[in-house]
């Protein structure tokens, strides 16, 4: 079987559509994104997972993974960074897994942060520090 | 160890009680009631250290957090007092730091692969299918290695028959070079954290695990390379590889061999002791995790719910062996027993002994060439400062001409005593790496408080997940004052240029020397021609007390 690149796109777009997001021209910091995500609902601990290195290896280009089964839209945010969005996944109906991947570039040391809206339309929300160091000296 | 299901023993008293007769054999060193069903047998860190050498333990070995008074970080009369060691017994000797350049003198060099190849060998006559398993930074630290691109430890440690490996310093080789020596192996390469940094997937080359079929138990070995390998050492060297800890796909990893029937899963890790107490405080499943990188040596194994931790020094210093009770897919029990190698009392295997020194023909004369004496103890481990590290700092600044001096905080290079020559192997000891040129740059004094700052989190970060072992960085010619408590960026005040007593001026540029930096196209001279013209001049070393660090917090 094969797929044409237009099919292929098809696929894929029926699993996960990610926005980069543009420079917030309403939400700055990232207490403002979220509010905006969340409409300031309550956020629960559990029902997301955020995977990142807890050093990066290369600050510019971080690998990070977040999955949270169910959820129509999961929005990550970099909170040290000038601009703390940086993508918003949306997941439609069809989607066979709620997960996506990328890399990231981080200013510096901080704490990356996600938040799922699930199926409920609850939200979830997990965040892990990812340390950008200078490095050096190994044992 | 009372609420565990395991039933425990060490052998360490074996060898402590003979402090009073002050004599050992080699018998009493290898005594051990060989139990259960499985033996393991663990090497780590030798850092291509051949020969039997002096390695003096650390005295200052701070722990933060959960881990602060806790074993590794437990040193000096606290350490004996927790073992139960007499001073100036052989434990004494081999485990603390005390009075080590007379106990050196009565006790002896300790190491030399072809002592462990005596040792090894000897557990293997007990339990033949033993699984002997070297936990990495193998092919690095000394002039041979670093001349034959690793291939005279590869030759030595194929001769010994290892089962398996993991990797950290190997892979400063170039990842050509390292690619060229993993595909020669005799044995397994491991490493479930090694992964191909472009598609972030396990790297072809390294299996996370390998089966082993011993004493009707079957037992998975699962590899853990060092996680900070593009952070501590130079990403450019081995640009094809992504590391981390990645402790979810070690969990996946355990699930996945507990499901193709392991009864008996074991790590082989280069974390360092605090990360893999973590892990195994987060992975469910290990039995036992071979502990390497941070250099401890522990007489016992310290418990973590049903894990059992083993560490097993450097150098070549020790070889643990541990004898596992397995029945009806369970650990039941465990004997332990770390083995000191000394080197006067455990016999030299003949046929390792020839091999190493093949090894060695090349280079023989310019290995043993004497450059000066010392007339003081050089040795590195601690972690601030250690004599080798004040002497190589002492070159920088006067071989290079310099203000401050930088030596990074690593923790390999043996000792030498108080009237020793100095060769040129010494030298090559404490300096020799694939990245060794000594550069000279000017840094402001808000950037040299930026590098210590950021030295001090990878070490003193109290979740241990955040550091990556070694030690913090050697300064010459500048004192400072560190509170390990606080966070970042407020741990180091007080910085003071000691040739003028006068504070460093964050806005001012220094003249810094270092070496081992990081950054590709690094320019200067070797550290090992620096360290070695330096001490061809002073003809006899003398390093005085170093008291420019002032520590609050520990």
């Amino acid at each position: 079987m094969e797929f044409t690149r237009r099919e292929t796109l098809a696929v894929g777009g029926a699993a996960a559509l990610v926005a980069m997001l543009p420079k917030g021209a309403y939400a700055a910091t990232t207490e403002e994104w979220i509010a905006e995500f969340t409409g300031g609902a309550e956020m629960a601990d559990a029902g997301l997972d955020l995977t990142a290195p807890e050093i990066a290896e290369n600050g510019n280009t971080v690998p990070i993974e977040v999955s949270a089964d169910g959820a129509s839209e999961i929005l990550v945010l970099a909170t040290g960074n000038p601009t703390p969005g940086v993508a918003k996944f949306t997941f439609g109906p069809l989607a066979a897994a709620q997960y996506a991947s990328t890399r990231i570039r981080l200013a510096g040391t901080q704490d990356v942060v996600a938040i799922a809206k699930l199926a409920d339309g609850s939200f979830a929300r997990a965040s892990k520090t990812v340390k950008v160091t200078i490095g050096g000296c190994g044992g | 160890m009372a609420a565990s299901a395991l039933v425990g023993a060490g052998g360490f008293g074996n060898w402590a009680r003979l402090a009073a007769q002050q004599s050992l054999t080699q018998d009493q060193l290898l005594q051990f009631d060989t139990f259960g069903n499985v033996s393991l047998i663990h090497v780590t860190d030798i850092h291509a250290q051949l020969k039997p050498i002096y390695f003096r333990e650390p005295e200052v070995n701070i722990g933060v957090g959960g881990n602060k008074g806790e074993v590794p970080h437990v040193t000096g009369a606290d350490f004996r007092k927790l073992y139960g060691i007499d001073d100036g017994s052989p434990s004494a000797y081999a485990l603390t730091y005390n009075d080590f350049s007379s106990l050196a003198k009565g006790y002896g060099k300790v190491g030399g692969m072809d002592r462990v190849a005596t040792v090894v060998n000897a557990i293997r006559a007990d339990r033949p299918d033993a699984i002997l398993l070297d936990g990495g930074d193998t092919w690095h630290g000394s002039m041979t290695c670093f001349k034959t691109e690793g291939q005279d430890m590869v030759n030595v440690m194929n001769a010994l028959k290892p089962d398996a490996m993991t990797f950290h310093w190997e892979f400063t080789l170039g990842s050509e070079r390292v690619q060229e020596l993993v595909e020669g192996l005799p044995f397994a390469a491991l490493g479930q954290n090694i992964f191909d940094a472009e598609w972030d997937e396990p790297a072809e080359l390294f299996k996370p695990y390998q089966f082993f079929e011993r004493g009707g138990v079957k037992i998975a070995v699962i590899g853990q390379a060092f996680p900070y390998m593009p952070i501590a050492n130079p990403r450019w060297m081995f640009p094809e590889y992504s590391f981390g800890i990645r402790d979810e796909h070690m969990q996946e990893m355990v699930d996945e061999v507990r499901a193709q029937g392991a009864e008996l899963v074991v790590c082989l890790s280069h974390n360092g002791f605090d990360v893999d107490k973590k892990m195994a405080s987060v992975v469910t499943g290990i039995d036992v995790i071979l502990t390497g990188h941070t250099h401890d040596a522990l007489p016992e194994p310290v418990l973590v719910g049903e894990t059992i931790l083993i560490a097993s020094g450097s150098n070549g210093k020790f070889v643990s062996r541990v004898d596992l009770d397995v029945r009806d897919g369970r650990m039941m029990g465990f004997r332990h027993k770390l083995i000191p190698i000394f080197s006067d009392v455990i016999a030299p295997d003949p046929d390792m002994a020839a091999l190493i020194d093949e090894q060695r023909v090349p280079f023989k004369a310019e290995l043993e060439e004497v450059i000066g004496q010392t007339d003081d103890l050089l040795y590195r481990r601690g972690n601030f400062n250690g004599s080798w590290d004040d002497l190589i700092c002492d070159a920088l600044i006067s071989e290079r001409e310099a203000d401050i001096a930088m030596s990074p905080g690593v923790r390999w290079g043996p000792s030498l005593l108080p009237g020793d020559p100095i060769t040129r192997e010494d030298i090559w000891n404490v300096t020799s790496m694939s990245y060794g040129e000594a550069y000279r740059s000017e840094m402001t004094g808000e950037f040299i408080k930026v590098i210590l700052e950021d030295v001090a989190d990878n070490i003193f970060n109290p979740d241990p997940y955040y550091q990556q072992g070694g030690d913090m960085v050697r300064i010459g010619g500048m004192g400072y004052r560190i509170d390990i408590t606080k966070p970042q960026g407020e741990r180091i005040s007080d910085m003071t240029l000691l040739k003028t007593g006068e504070a460093i001026d964050p806005a001012k540029s220094y003249v810094v020397a270092g070496w081992a930096s990081v950054n590709e196209g690094t320019e200067g001279p070797q550290i090992w021609d620096v360290v070695e013209s330096h001490i061809r001049k002073m003809g006899t070393v003398t390093v005085a007390p170093n008291t420019s660090v002032e520590v609050v917090g520990a």
